[in-house]
């Protein structure tokens, strides 16, 4: 292999350098400021703090819904990302074999992602009003009576709906591209040796799409986590009371509604360290088995 | 360009043509047609006198408005005039030095002053320990009961005084095709009030107001659970409706003439007015006989306006200058007679009287009534930090009650220990 060479030793760094600013200035010094305000109790106005050691962890630890919040956290994230992927590449996969119209497909398949997070949770509550929702009068045509903000699932899977739909056409159009980007030789060859259309799509086509895929899990789960609170904050109308809520979102509440600076950074640490042990595990465990060439 | 240009020259020419009036800023959380009855309010004041001039910007919900006047003043970019709702109140008088109390705004900028003028009820509410005015009430409000007028007729009752009689009225309502019950906002109305009506302690060091050190949520008592286990046995009866912790689902019912007996603010009356076709009256919250036969007044809720610190000496004149227009009896009028919420000076509560507005719309002297109802010493409100959480922990308790998850006796031992801690967490913060 060559190696590339920078007649200025300083030059890689220089243009390093921007990068390594936005890095530590968005993303480290928050970070760490993050974990100092954890150990301490500060007060709103004038950030007098005072040292209390781990009680920010332990008084969140301690509340009684925070594992409720938790487990709700995980099933939500494990469904959004799930349902979103699998949903995205059906569709990713159907409009690839259209050939007529291919473009006007793609495009109301994308539409859906110009929303706006809130915007989708407000459509949301519109579709899942308890009073005038169409889509709970549909629901109550097969006997269910949905009450969105009353009923703890009923809320649960409104949110579960919502924040999946508003994340599809993010992963259709990865999956599109991904599959287009398989050449044509490959699937003519596999079309010769293999009569069925659904053994050439997981013996094939899914390997090919595997990097597309781990690419897109991840971004899903960090979807899941952090940016649904905007959709969850509408559809729970600003009062969660008993609907389920994400870890995020308590965050959120905690933070920046009830001004609790030190508990929210503690609890924003703990999602810090499930997020770096996460990612850890997607890169060791499933990325070895991901194929780039 | 050029007419960007042009405007901001034609801009500063109109700003230097001013050069003498004083700008303060007010931040408020009031959107929609309340919005616009502050923005009436402004001008008026504008109008009224040429030395200042206010600009109301509307930053969201209560606690949006809250947490961006924090942050702005941890900036050092704070506005003059900042409103603040009653759960945030102990946030905003506790961080002492934050605000100037307008007690002292007032009297400094040489402005009359007399805390005899205002309504007791609201005079107490955002006052510190020893009486003295921190906050200026602004849009103070009273739970009260509204009804659907045709409906009680059709069931052949009246509207309940108290929670007995409606116990006993519930079933003909409900026989009608009627919800008999439903209301808006369960800590305030079925907690905090329920407190204050009962003059029942809702917390120590004398409700909170003594300062946060060691104060303890009381929450946990035998009359409140008594409440709420009728409550669930109404929930299970029909006899009443629980649509969520949200303020708008819990109302849409009572305007669209499922829910006979609806329990919101007299703040509400405004939109009300505007949003029903049927006939409706009002009446004071009920109260428990059995529990307290001499029921007491409930306290103010809503909103009230403060003072930052950090300003100069012409600002805060400008702020005491406005506070004062804002006080006025014509002003008051006007604010109570669109909006619902109630006058905060007496002055002002008799003029509208004198006028007959009450003879036409006697609702909307409902909340007036209940505030000027006899006091206790639990009846006056509470001062409770983190408070905002403590909502949330009741709300979610009570959705539990509601849902069947959890029985009264639990959730309100719940509500007792996770209150307390976060009460200790803020006594904590402000030591």
């Amino acid at each position: 292999m060559k190696k590339a060479q920078f007649s200025n030793p300083w030059l890689p760094y220089a243009l390093l350098a921007p990068q390594m600013l936005i890095i530590a200035i968005f993303f480290l010094w928050p970070a760490a400021e993050a974990i100092r305000s954890s150990f301490y109790l500060e007060d709103p106005f004038f950030g007098n703090a005072t040292f209390v050691g781990l009680q920010n962890y332990t008084d969140a630890f301690r509340a009684s819904d925070y594992q409720r919040t938790a487990w709700f956290t995980a099933l939500f994230v494990t469904l959004v990302s799930l349902l979103s992927l699998a949903i995205g590449l059906m569709l990713a996969v159907s409009a690839d074999r259209v050939l007529r119209g291919q473009s006007s497909y793609k495009t109301l398949l994308m539409w859906v992602y110009a929303i706006a997070p809130p915007v989708a949770g407000l459509i949301g509550v519109m579709l899942f009003d308890q009073h005038i929702g169409p889509l709970v009068d549909f629901f109550a045509l097969f006997g269910w009576e949905m009450r969105l903000g009353v009923n703890y699932w009923d809320t649960g899977i409104a949110i579960i709906i919502v924040s999946t739909w508003k994340q599809i056409p993010y992963n259709f159009i990865f999956f599109l591209s991904g599959l287009q980007s398989i050449p044509n030789s490959v699937k003519e060859a596999a079309r010769i040796d293999c009569r069925s259309e659904r053994r050439r799509f997981w013996t094939i086509t899914f390997p090919l799409l595997a990097p597309t895929s781990f690419f897109l899990l991840i971004l899903n789960i960090t979807y899941a986590m952090f940016e649904t609170f905007g959709t969850i904050d509408q559809m729970v109308k600003d009062q969660p009371g008993n609907s389920p809520v994400t870890l995020v979102y308590k965050v959120y509440r905690d933070g920046f509604r009830g001004n609790d600076l030190g508990g929210s950074a503690a609890q924003s640490v703990v999602l810090m360290v499930l997020v770096l042990i996460l990612t850890i595990v997607q890169f060791r465990l499933i990325e070895r088995r991901v194929h780039y060439n | 360009m050029l007419r960007t240009t042009l405007f901001a020259a034609a801009a500063a020419l109109a700003a230097n043509g001013a050069a003498a009036q004083t700008e303060i800023t007010w931040w408020h959380a009031m959107g929609g047609q309340l919005g616009e009855t502050v923005n009436e309010l402004a001008n008026r004041f504008n109008e009224s006198q040429s030395d200042y001039r206010i600009t109301p910007v509307y930053k969201g919900g209560y606690e949006d408005t809250l947490t961006a006047t924090i942050a702005a003043f941890r900036a050092g970019e704070q506005p003059n005039i900042v409103q603040v709702f009653d759960a945030g109140a102990a946030t905003i008088i506790g961080a002492e030095g934050a605000v100037i109390p307008v007690a002292d705004l007032i009297t400094e900028a040489g402005v009359d002053f007399n805390a005899e003028d205002y309504i007791p009820g609201v005079r107490f509410f955002y006052a510190d320990s020893a009486g003295k005015m921190v906050g200026m009430p602004f849009n103070s409000s009273a739970p009260i009961m509204y009804y659907n007028t045709a409906a009680l007729e059709e069931a052949g009752v009246e509207a309940p005084k108290t929670w007995e009689e409606f116990e006993a009225i519930a079933p003909a309502l409900k026989e009608a095709g009627y919800v008999p019950l439903a209301q808006s906002h369960t800590p305030w109305i079925f907690t905090e009030n329920f407190h204050s009506r009962h003059n029942i302690p809702f917390a120590t060091n004398n409700n909170g107001f003594d300062g946060a050190q060691g104060t303890q949520i009381l929450v946990n008592n035998d009359a409140i659970k008594t409440h709420f286990t009728k409550l669930k046995e109404w929930l299970d009866a029909g006899y009443y409706g629980y649509y969520g912790a949200g303020w708008g689902d819990n109302q849409a019912p009572f305007e669209n003439g499922e829910v006979a007996i609806w329990l919101g603010s007299s703040g509400s009356f405004g939109g009300l007015k505007n949003s029903v076709d049927f006939d409706f009256s009002a009446d004071v919250l009920p109260y428990w006989e059995a529990i307290n036969p001499n029921p007491t007044a409930s306290f103010i809720g809503g909103a009230a306006l403060f003072a930052m610190s950090g300003k100069s000496d012409e600002e805060n004149r400008a702020a005491a200058e406005f506070f004062k227009f804002l006080s006025s009896a014509d002003v008051q009028a006007f604010w109570h007679k669109e909006t619902g919420y109630v006058p905060i000076t007496t002055a002002a509560y008799e003029q509208v009287k004198a006028e007959g507005y009450y003879d036409e719309t006697p609702q909307a002297e409902v909340g007036i009534t209940q505030l000027n109802l006899p006091t206790g010493d639990y009846s006056k409100g509470y001062r409770l930090g983190f408070y905002v959480q403590i909502r949330d922990v009741m709300n979610r308790e009570y959705g539990r009650i509601f849902a069947g998850e959890t029985d009264v006796e639990t959730a309100f031992a719940t509500i007792e220990e996770e209150g307390n801690r976060l009460l200790e967490r803020f006594a904590q913060t402000s030591n």
